[in-house]
């Protein structure tokens, strides 16, 4: 009898996400699809708007990471203008987008990824959140990973007006400094950052690296592709999440490629399905060469641990001897092992809280002079930044008058999207067996793709209780036979 | 006596509404005591079938935030009316259709070529367009049908209160749990935030002179921005005038000039034709010419002055037949 299964919602994936897994007669799973029923337009109604408001419009994109669309977008448009922020405008971009890093990466892990470690994958789905954590790690810590997260937010609401789509990215600076006062307080905040995000990295050593059980998860295969990897690195190919290189490491760790994002069409290319809405982003030398993992692949992967397996090393001191740590455990690079990007999301949002302290121990964060007024006629220009879930690009061109002519737009989660569908499949694979569906399939898939960390970490899985979880099963007349039901 | 239920739900939006929810911040915890959220953020066909089961009305209010572009969310959002006693259009996009709504001015056909045709980085020979239905490799696979035009939330269904703001700032929301539960509500169709303009809460309200008259419009990028003054006496296009207040002036703090996403006052209807009328008496001219030339340095005004409210405007949309 063959079978179909919907998980639906699986949860916040550039909007919604759907999957479809087909079971043939055995019952064994021959495809999964990921379909994205949703599409907005941006890169058409963007046409006829003036540039300078590109980075007030795409935040719109994603309400999650709106500080990764805006900041590309404001360089984007330093690009068509053809001018470069003031040093100062520089530290204050960069010190708004760490901070941004680092309260999206930190939260994620104890109100997303978390709670599949800290609780456990086996335990109630209902203890499975953010409250199980705290219940697991006490009040008090779940009061400070609240207080840390408005903290950090607070930075980004000061400095670019709301945190849910901030305003301050004009091309050559930004709209509003920084003064002394503040930028003593915000370097406290930056500290308890550092010692926050450590404390995270201690919480999954504890939980996780000390568990035989879940090393052994973490390194099985059913959550192992074998896949390109790409970061923004800077010139030392360290990884860096405002600015740089975009590189590419092979599946087997070697340079594959290293452009300026400036000429990003001559590396990536999108392929069209006709069963969902979202393209799937692939390596444009190799051709697209549909949903395989291993040598013969064109996919890439991005965010936490792509960005960690394009790179050399880290940026700073302490996260790069986590980073260290973390490929000695794993068995060396690049690591294929899908939920090491949990860990690898603590290590970046640690290298972005030792950045903020750096950027705000700098005086020169405080001068007054932030913005470069543009005297060249706008033209044409790409603007990248790693956004938390991936390399994202913003591309305008523009009439004399700075008018929009034509917009593209890579986003951060698309570049996943078929790594994502392959992710799902395998782990089903591997865990639907001669028709038999676990009742731990429902959790197991989930954290397939889990690690991607498909945006809405917080409104989903945190509170009152779970992202609902609904799988349904159909015989081959297409009636429905069972439902298995987490929420 | 059991806890009022509660349920949210996103149509075309981008989940800024849901870290507004979340950015209540230690308050949340109180939110979780005071009620029973059935549903949140959201579900589509299967959680659908656990709404169609509660009984008509069981549901105490539905905040329910994004505009309405699909077959699905439209499907859904007169679902969630009939369960629930009371509906809160959720931010900008539910209340005026919001950036979304900005599509008005294309249609289905025009997004999809560029989207998946003519994006220079899409690789598309075989013309591949995504299906409402589609076989592949035996398999039938369906996406919800996607809509010519934009719609905010009350173009769809019957709406009891709106609640503004891109997103809405959590004092607001908190503002409005509030009156949920107490009960203390205002009448019927009102937005939950002050009905006065911005400008009337603007600090830097005080340093507009009494007769502004501008000679020449200028875009944020061109000049340095006095972080005192009143953009509009900088000749920078500030939408505070036409835009109801209570969004703590947020982005006037961060030194940029308001784009109307909290909508307008009771008193308007359409916030372009507000701002619009406002405009005229601000410019400084003896002839039609001159008129002219200084309207002509505001570069887009259908995209500025309509930024979260075309859907919800006189405009509605553009007619297609205009631009072929």
């Amino acid at each position: 009898m063959s079978q179909r299964i919907t998980i639906d919602p699986i949860t916040r994936l550039e909007g919604h996400g759907k999957i479809e897994i087909f079971l043939n007669e055995a019952g064994e799973v021959e495809r999964a699809f990921l379909q994205v029923p949703e599409l907005r337009g941006f890169e058409q109604f963007a046409v006829g708007r003036p540039v300078e408001e590109m980075p007030r419009i795409t935040p719109r994109i994603c309400g999650v990471c709106p500080t990764a669309h805006h900041m590309a977008s404001t360089k984007c448009v330093d690009a068509v203008f053809h001018v470069e922020p003031t040093p100062t405008a520089r530290k204050i971009r960069e010190l708004i987008y760490n901070a941004f890093m680092m309260e999206d990466h930190t939260l994620h892990f104890f109100f997303l990824g978390g709670p599949d470690f800290v609780v456990g994958p086996q335990a109630p789905a209902a203890e499975r959140n953010i409250l199980g954590v705290i219940g697991k790690v006490g009040l008090e810590i779940g009061g400070q990973v609240i207080k840390i997260r408005r903290e950090v937010r607070d930075i980004i609401n000061y400095l670019g007006g709301k945190v849910i789509h901030p305003v301050c990215g004009l091309p050559g600076g930004v709209s509003k400094g920084l003064d002394e006062e503040h930028r003593l307080q915000f370097l406290e905040v930056a500290r308890n950052a550092v010692e926050f995000a450590r404390f995270a990295l201690k919480i999954f050593d504890d939980v996780v690296l000390k568990n035989k059980e879940y090393v052994d998860l973490v390194l099985s295969d059913a959550y192992k592709l074998t896949t390109y990897y790409m970061g923004l690195v800077d010139a030392n190919n360290r990884v860096n999440f405002y600015d740089g290189w975009i590189r590419v490491v092979d599946p087997e760790g070697k340079e594959f490629a290293k452009f300026k994002p400036a000429d990003y069409l001559d590396h990536i290319a999108e392929h069209v399905e006709p069963w969902t809405y979202i393209k799937f982003p692939y390596l444009k030398k190799l051709g697209w060469r549909g949903f395989i993992e291993g040598k013969e692949t064109s996919i890439y992967r991005v965010a936490p641990l792509a960005r960690l397996n394009a790179s050399d090393g880290m940026a700073t001191p302490l996260a790069q001897q986590e980073y260290e740590r973390m490929y000695e455990v794993l068995g060396g690079k690049p690591a294929h092992n899908t939920l090491a990007f949990h860990w690898a999301r603590l290590i970046e949002a640690l290298q972005a809280a030792e950045a903020m302290v750096a950027l705000l121990e700098d005086k020169e964060i405080t001068s007054p002079d932030i913005r470069r007024i543009p005297t060249d006629t706008p033209t044409e220009g790409v603007g990248v930044v790693e956004a938390p879930r991936g390399t994202l690009i913003h591309h305008y061109k523009t009439d004399e008058r700075g008018l929009v002519t034509e917009a593209n737009l890579i986003v951060a989660t698309m570049n996943n999207s078929a790594a994502i569908t392959m992710s799902i499949e395998k782990a089903a694979r591997a865990f639907i067996k001669g028709g038999k569906i676990s009742e731990g399939l429902l959790n197991l898939a989930e954290m397939a793709f889990r690690p991607y960390d498909p945006c809405h970490a917080c409104g989903t899985h945190a509170l009152p209780g779970d992202m609902p979880l609904i799988i349904n099963i159909y015989d081959y007349r297409g009636e429905l036979i069972e439902i298995l039901k987490r929420d | 006596m059991s806890k009022p239920k509660v349920a949210f739900y996103w149509c075309a939006s981008c989940g800024g509404c849901e870290e507004a929810v979340v950015d209540l911040a230690e308050k949340i915890l109180k939110v979780v005591e005071a009620v029973d959220v059935v549903f949140w953020p959201v579900a589509l066909d299967f959680k659908k079938k656990d709404v169609e089961a509660m009984p008509d009305a069981s549901i105490a209010v539905s905040f329910i935030n994004g505009s309405v572009r699909l077959s699905e969310q439209e499907e859904m959002v007169h679902l969630l009316r009939r369960k629930s006693q009371l509906v809160v259009a959720f931010g900008s996009c539910a209340h005026l259709g919001g950036i979304p709504g900005l599509a008005n001015f294309w249609n289905k056909e025009a997004i999809f070529r560029r989207a998946y045709f003519t994006t220079p980085s899409t690789v598309n020979p075989d013309k591949v367009v995504p299906q409402e239905k589609i076989v592949v490799e035996g398999k039938e696979l369906t996406l919800p049908a996607f809509y010519d035009t934009v719609r905010a939330l009350d173009q769809v269904i019957d709406v009891d209160y709106y609640l503004p703001g891109c997103a809405p700032p959590p004092q607001l929301v908190w503002n409005a749990v509030v009156a949920i539960l107490e009960g203390k509500l205002p009448p019927k169709g009102s937005v939950l935030s002050p009905n006065k303009s911005l400008c009337d809460d603007c600090d830097r309200n005080k340093t507009k002179p009494e007769k502004l008259s501008i000679k020449e419009f200028k875009r944020p990028w061109e000049i340095m921005l006095d972080p005192e003054k009143c953009f509009l006496a900088q000749g920078v296009i500030c939408m505070g005038p036409a835009t109801r207040t209570g969004c703590e002036e947020r982005c006037i703090s961060a030194n940029m000039p308001c784009r109307g996403c909290f909508g307008p006052t009771d008193q308007v209807y359409d916030q372009g034709a507000k701002f619009l009328s406002a405009l005229a008496s601000l410019i400084e001219a003896k002839d039609e010419k001159e008129i002219e030339k200084i309207v002509e340095t505001i570069v887009d005004p259908a995209g500025t002055f309509y930024r979260f409210s075309l859907p919800k405007s006189i405009l509605g949309r553009r007619k297609m037949e205009a631009i072929k």
